[in-house]
């Protein structure tokens, strides 16, 4: 069920590993399923644990052990924001209320347009510039402040 | 600018260009040439391994253990392939320099890992790197291929008959995976949950192959230690202590980042390299070494120097050298409150004490913050502490168990008011204002 694009580069990441250790590129795999189809389906994993040869129950262990995988369907944009401790002290606490307000959501909530996930996030690894938020795995914005909250905000719409 | 100030650096010399972290770049500012040396001159492993040993590194992930120790347990005459793997799995609270050397000098840990590579007759090796920084990860890709093509990794590396493959593995979101061996098993494929040791990776790592595993700046520092020399890097920092190391100052400080400065460095003047206090406020504490390092208060912090002895001393360890720096605005119970939740969320769930211990630990400061402590609750806390450490496979247990010690140790009074008041030593607004969420520019 994943694309033929999507195979392809998945290909590129088993070709890291020793011939007998396809494995290894399950974590890429997932990550790439999940980018194609926004969230991870339970078929979407079974057909990664298919075309590297492990056991779908494996494949589904990965998913739920790491966070960035998503296992139920999130809004076009998932916004994650770190409120671990040297974020908290530089405002990461309160930008994720500040989220909370203007999206009229809480964490773990879609907006009803389906539009913006709000994700509350352990640390990122860029605690100097707080608050950080995450794009969808992908994108990482620093000093997020209200006006630059707000800005991002704008552009997401 | 990459690295916000510096003390005599290595690392972060010549960053400043939007073009710093390109092989041409790194090249024009003597990179590669420690690897080019080591294999025209056909340098004899030991010997390399000699001045890693000379130079006094100390690993820069956490444990602070001898590099060069670590690479002499490597097996010399294993038959079958041998790994190389670096760490850039940076999740713990509080570090943010991986990242940086990553985006600046990526070919300083290629290069490192080369040289690793051919002292331990490793012919692979894979860069695990911080599922959340995706941007990072595509970045040393690039610098991957660029170093490819150069011939600096690949088969048969400048024609010297050594080979060395090197991927980047990228990470997704689990903080365990920073544990060496969670790490490996992560790459191979699985959950990341650590392994018994020993047996050690030296002897069993990655595929069950002999693997060592290090930091990013570990690896990074290797060329700088190559060109110097080990006694030269050495005395760069101080005794037991070599060479200069990243600090990420967060929290409080009018500038967070990253500083580069030698080991041994007063805490002050790293302090004020990092713009001093938010609006001129007072000290109350600080973590010197990640989340995980116990906290050290505001009087006892002014008077340590910067490095694994001093920090040690003084009750708490160097670890990855994440300095969060705390004012008077912070409560003390809302900070252990957050690093408690952190544990208890990345807790891998394989050994029970640990599983269950740090959801006991959240749950209890939980209550306290919420104001409805109980009069025996730090009690409560130390004995869970006390039946975490030492009992579980991992060293994480034992790091969700330190900031709940020390925490308490340093602040009973404020955990006190806490229970008895139902309330903030520290009034909320205060706190509020502390954070500079809304008055801070960008």
């Amino acid at each position: 069920m994943l694309t033929s694009e999507s195979l392809k580069r998945i290909d590129r990441e088993i070709a890291k590993y020793p011939a007998d250790q396809k494995q290894s590129a399950v974590m890429a795999a997932l990550a790439i399923a999940q980018e194609e189809q926004g969230w991870l389906p339970s078929e979407a994993i079974e057909c990664v644990a298919n075309y590297l040869g492990m056991a779908p129950i494996a494949a589904y262990e990965v998913a739920s052990f790491y966070n960035m995988y998503d296992l139920r369907p999130v809004g076009k944009y998932k916004v994650s924001v770190c409120t671990n401790l040297p974020c908290m002290l530089s405002g990461g606490v309160d930008a994720g209320e500040y989220l909370k307000q203007k999206l009229g959501i809480g964490y773990n909530e879609t907006t009803p347009d389906g539009l913006i996930t709000l994700k509350e996030s352990e640390c990122m690894g860029a605690c100097g510039d707080a608050p950080v938020v995450i794009i969808n795995n992908r994108r990482m914005c620093s000093w997020m402040h209200p006006e630059q909250i707000d800005k991002l905000l704008a552009e997401l719409k | 600018m990459a690295i916000l100030g510096a003390i005599n650096p290595m690392l972060s010399v010549g960053l400043d260009g939007d073009n710093a972290w390109r092989l041409a770049d790194y090249v024009k500012r003597g990179g590669y040439t420690a690897l080019r040396r080591i294999l025209e001159e056909k340098v004899p492993q030991g010997e390399v391994i000699n001045e890693v040993k000379k130079s006094v590194l100390r690993g820069r992930g956490g444990a602070g253990f001898p590099t060069g120790l670590k690479w002499s347990f490597m097996p010399r005459s294993f038959p079958g392939d041998k790994y190389v793997v670096c760490n850039s799995d940076e999740g713990e609270p509080g570090t943010f320099k991986d990242r940086d050397i990553l985006r600046y000098n990526p070919h300083s840990v290629i290069e490192g890992m080369a040289i690793a590579a051919y002292a331990m007759g490793a012919g692979r090796g894979y860069n695990y790197i911080h599922g959340e920084v995706w941007e990072i990860y595509q970045r040393f890709e690039e610098a991957l291929d660029e170093a490819r093509a150069a011939g600096f990794i690949g088969n048969d590396l400048l024609g010297s008959g050594f080979s060395f493959e090197l991927f980047a593995h990228h990470g997704y979101g689990a903080y365990i995976c920073g544990e060496e061996t969670a790490l490996l098993e992560s790459i191979e494929g699985k959950k990341g949950q650590p392994r018994f040791k020993p047996p050690f990776p030296a002897s069993f790592g990655l595929y069950g192959k002999p693997t060592t595993i290090n930091n990013t700046e570990t690896f990074a520092s290797i060329p700088y230690i190559m060109n110097l020399g080990g006694e030269s890097y050495l005395e760069a920092g101080k005794a037991n202590n070599g060479g200069t190391k990243l600090f990420s100052v967060s929290g409080h400080v009018n500038r967070p980042g990253n500083y580069e400065v030698p080991l041994g460095t007063p805490f002050a003047t790293l302090l004020e390299m990092a713009g001093g206090m938010r609006a001129g406020r007072k000290l109350k504490a600080c973590i010197p070494g990640g989340s995980s390092a116990p906290v050290v208060p505001a009087a006892t912090m002014m008077d340590c120097t910067m490095d694994y002895d001093s920090i040690s001393k003084a009750g708490s360890m160097l670890g990855s050298g994440a300095v969060i720096v705390m004012d008077e605005t912070t409560c003390m119970v809302k900070a252990l409150e957050r690093l408690s939740f952190f544990y208890y969320e990345e807790s891998c769930g394989q050994c029970t004490p640990c599983r269950e211990g740090t959801s006991w630990l959240y749950k209890v400061v939980h209550r306290i913050e919420g104001g409805r402590g109980r009069s025996d609750d730090l009690e409560l806390l130390a004995s869970v502490t006390t039946n975490i450490m030492g009992r579980t496979i991992c060293a994480l247990g034992d790091a969700a168990s330190m900031p709940v010690q020390s925490f308490i140790k340093h602040f009973r009074d404020e955990f006190a008011y806490h229970i008895e008041h139902r309330k903030c030593l520290v009034p909320v607004d205060v706190q509020r204002a502390g954070s500079g969420f809304f008055t801070a520019t960008a």
